[in-house]
């Protein structure tokens, strides 16, 4: 209960050093954000007046504790403000892109699922042997393919050679398959190192054993009693790779030109739309932190052991 | 200086350190490999631009989009230039701008990191709040709008990425010293009477080296990810530069006829980091068995 507490506490300091950083960013900008945001939608060098006009249109006049103070009140209320370059609230823009990414996010977690367990099962079965040597090598090729490379990959023999799917765009379940995969093989590689611990774990435990000495065969030991409890924690910290779908969301997207949060943050930061980028950015860090949070407090609830073991700070 | 080593805690005769890393080099098959692909490739960026008879800048438009031939190992590009020289001279660029940014990532999270650990108080307090904070971000996402802030550029790319990545040392580092700081050793140091400074230079940075080269090795392939990742955006190396991602973004045009365009950078990305990747796990577990689950973590 304590610890609940103390975490609940950080948390919330954490989401507050989130919006701080978030928010602070802009003054980054080499020069004046107004002038170059302005530059950016216009093309050239703005006028004295445009840029007060401009100032004055969006509130940049006040001091900055101002402005934080303004602009935490109104996204406490769900309100993120108004894009420079487009006529949309930032919280409109959001609510059309955010679909697109979770249904990637999603696809893309169902085919390193698919793709992990298998693999970090039958390597954990015979641990040194052939198949786990294969996994564990396949895992490492994974975790170092950019996927950006292996998006372009996919397109020229999946879209251009084979003709299978549609090469970019969003629409249909077809459009989704050559981003999910892409997004998801290099997601398998880590949750597949994942299984195959905590399956070497699980199949040294003293229950195991029993089950073996029963005369189980060696398939309902693994499948039945091993994988329902190594999956656990798998299922878990698989949470956790919510931090490698949202950064490969940015990249994927952009390959294949899907409409979506990464896409949306790129214009917005090559157009200089302040609002956009801090409501995109303020977003991921509140969705990853609370995952995180989740993710913490499912598995201390599922394993109660880690209490004992000390805190890891 | 010598007397002082045989004085810290853990005896070892002299140059047992450096076999010690030798012997964690060599164990494995694939940590050879790792270690193997990895000088190659600092081989190649060192002499190769010197050895190519071709200029990574010189546009030969007469021999656009060449397939991959004898006088043209990988083909052309769009403007006539030989991918394979464009390659080495790249090499060169994202080799140094990986170590780089792991150098500065690395000082900069160690010092906070000794700091946190070894003052503790408000100020491990203050500090650690300010990791979590970075830590609370995909560090993509973060470095990607920290560099399109500061406009586009490779320098800007760096600075994000060294900007967004110490975090993770600092944690690393903190919690060595935390385990280290009440072990005999260190108050039997204190108890003689030596600095802090000597306590924290004998004594506790010696103790945490192993985990944090072994953190660095494996965050050199992630850096040269994030800084391919980010130019492929359009934030780090503008077109001329021969920097692979910006190569590779500038290929997708020609996905149809130029495969050798996206695929030559793409495979050399990958072989770099699948080096860094396979060195430092190797490093990992031969170095720091019981710190491996806790590097995993990070």
């Amino acid at each position: 209960m304590r610890y609940l507490l103390k975490r609940l506490v950080t948390t919330v300091l954490v989401l507050g050093g989130v919006s701080i950083l978030t928010f602070s960013m802009t003054a980054l900008t080499p020069g004046d954000p107004a002038v170059a945001a302005l530059v950016e939608q216009t093309g050239h060098q703005p006028s004295e007046e445009t840029v007060v006009a401009f100032r004055e249109q969006h509130g940049l006049n006040e001091p900055f504790p101002v402005r934080y103070a303004d602009w935490a009140i109104d996204t406490l209320g769900g309100d993120l403000g108004q894009s420079y370059s487009s006529e949309q609230t930032v919280a409109s823009m959001i609510g059309q892109r955010l679909p697109n990414t979770v249904e990637l996010a999603a696809a893309s977690m169902v085919i390193a699922i698919a793709i992990a367990v298998p693999a970090g099962v039958a390597s954990a079965v015979n641990p040194g042997g052939r198949v786990d040597y294969a996994a564990q090598f396949g895992a490492l090729v994974g975790v170092s393919m950019p996927n950006f490379w292996l998006g372009y990959l996919l397109i020229i023999v999946a879209a251009l050679w084979l003709d299978l799917f549609p090469v970019a765009g969003s629409g249909g379940l077809d459009h989704l398959v050559l981003p999910a995969v892409t997004l998801g093989s290099g997601m398998s590689a880590v949750i597949a190192r994942l299984v195959r611990t905590t399956m070497l774990d699980v199949l040294d435990a003293p229950y195991i054993r029993t089950a073996r000495s029963k005369g189980l065969r060696e398939r309902i030991v693994v499948y039945k009693h091993a994988l329902r409890n190594a999956l656990v924690p798998v299922v878990t910290i698989a949470g956790l790779q919510l931090s490698y779908v949202l950064n490969g969301a940015v990249v994927v997207e952009a390959v294949f030109q899907r409409p979506g949060l990464g896409t949306l943050l790129v214009d917005a930061i090559f157009a200089r739309d302040y609002p956009v980028i801090q409501g995109v950015t303020l977003l991921v860090g509140v969705i990853f932190v609370l995952t995180n949070l989740a993710v913490d407090l499912t598995y201390r609830y599922l394993d109660p052991r880690i209490d004992r073991r000390g805190e890891p700070a | 200086m010598s007397e002082d080593a045989a004085n810290s805690a853990p005896h070892r005769p002299v140059g047992a350190r450096w076999r010690r890393w030798y012997e964690a080099l060599t164990t494995t098959r694939l940590t050879k490999l790792g270690a193997g692909l990895v000088c190659a490739l600092f081989a190649l960026a060192v002499f190769g631009p010197a050895v190519s008879p071709y200029d990574p800048a010189a546009q030969a438009l007469a021999h656009r989009l060449e397939a991959p031939s004898l006088a043209h190992p990988l083909g052309t590009d769009q403007l006539g230039r030989d991918v394979l020289t464009r390659l080495l001279h790249g090499a060169r660029l994202s080799l140094g701008i990986a170590i780089a940014v792991t150098a500065v990532r690395l000082s900069l999270g160690t010092a906070v990191g000794l700091v946190a650990g070894y003052v503790g108080g408000w100020v491990d307090e203050a500090l650690m709040r300010l990791v979590d904070t970075l830590l609370a971000f995909p560090g993509i996402v973060l470095a990607l709008v920290i560099a399109g802030i500061l406009g586009p550029s490779l320098t800007n790319v760096m600075v994000a990425l060294a900007v967004v990545g110490w975090a993770s040392y600092a944690r690393l580092v903190r919690s060595s010293v935390l385990s280290v700081r009440e072990r005999e050793f260190v108050t039997a140091s204190r108890l003689l009477g030596r600095s802090r400074a000597h306590v924290l230079g004998r004594h506790l940075i010696p103790n945490v080296v192993a985990p944090v080269v072994v953190l660095a090795t494996l965050d050199v392939g992630g850096v040269i990810l994030g800084t391919a990742g980010l130019s492929f955006l359009g934030l780090g190396a503008q077109p001329p530069t021969p920097e692979w991602g910006t190569m590779l973004a500038s290929g997708r045009n020609y996905l149809r006829t130029a495969w050798w365009l996206v695929n030559a950078p793409g495979v050399l990305i990958m072989l770099t980091v699948f080096g860094f990747n396979l060195l430092g796990d190797g490093l990992r577990d031969a170095l720091s068995p019981t710190q491996s689950a806790h590097i995993e973590q990070l």
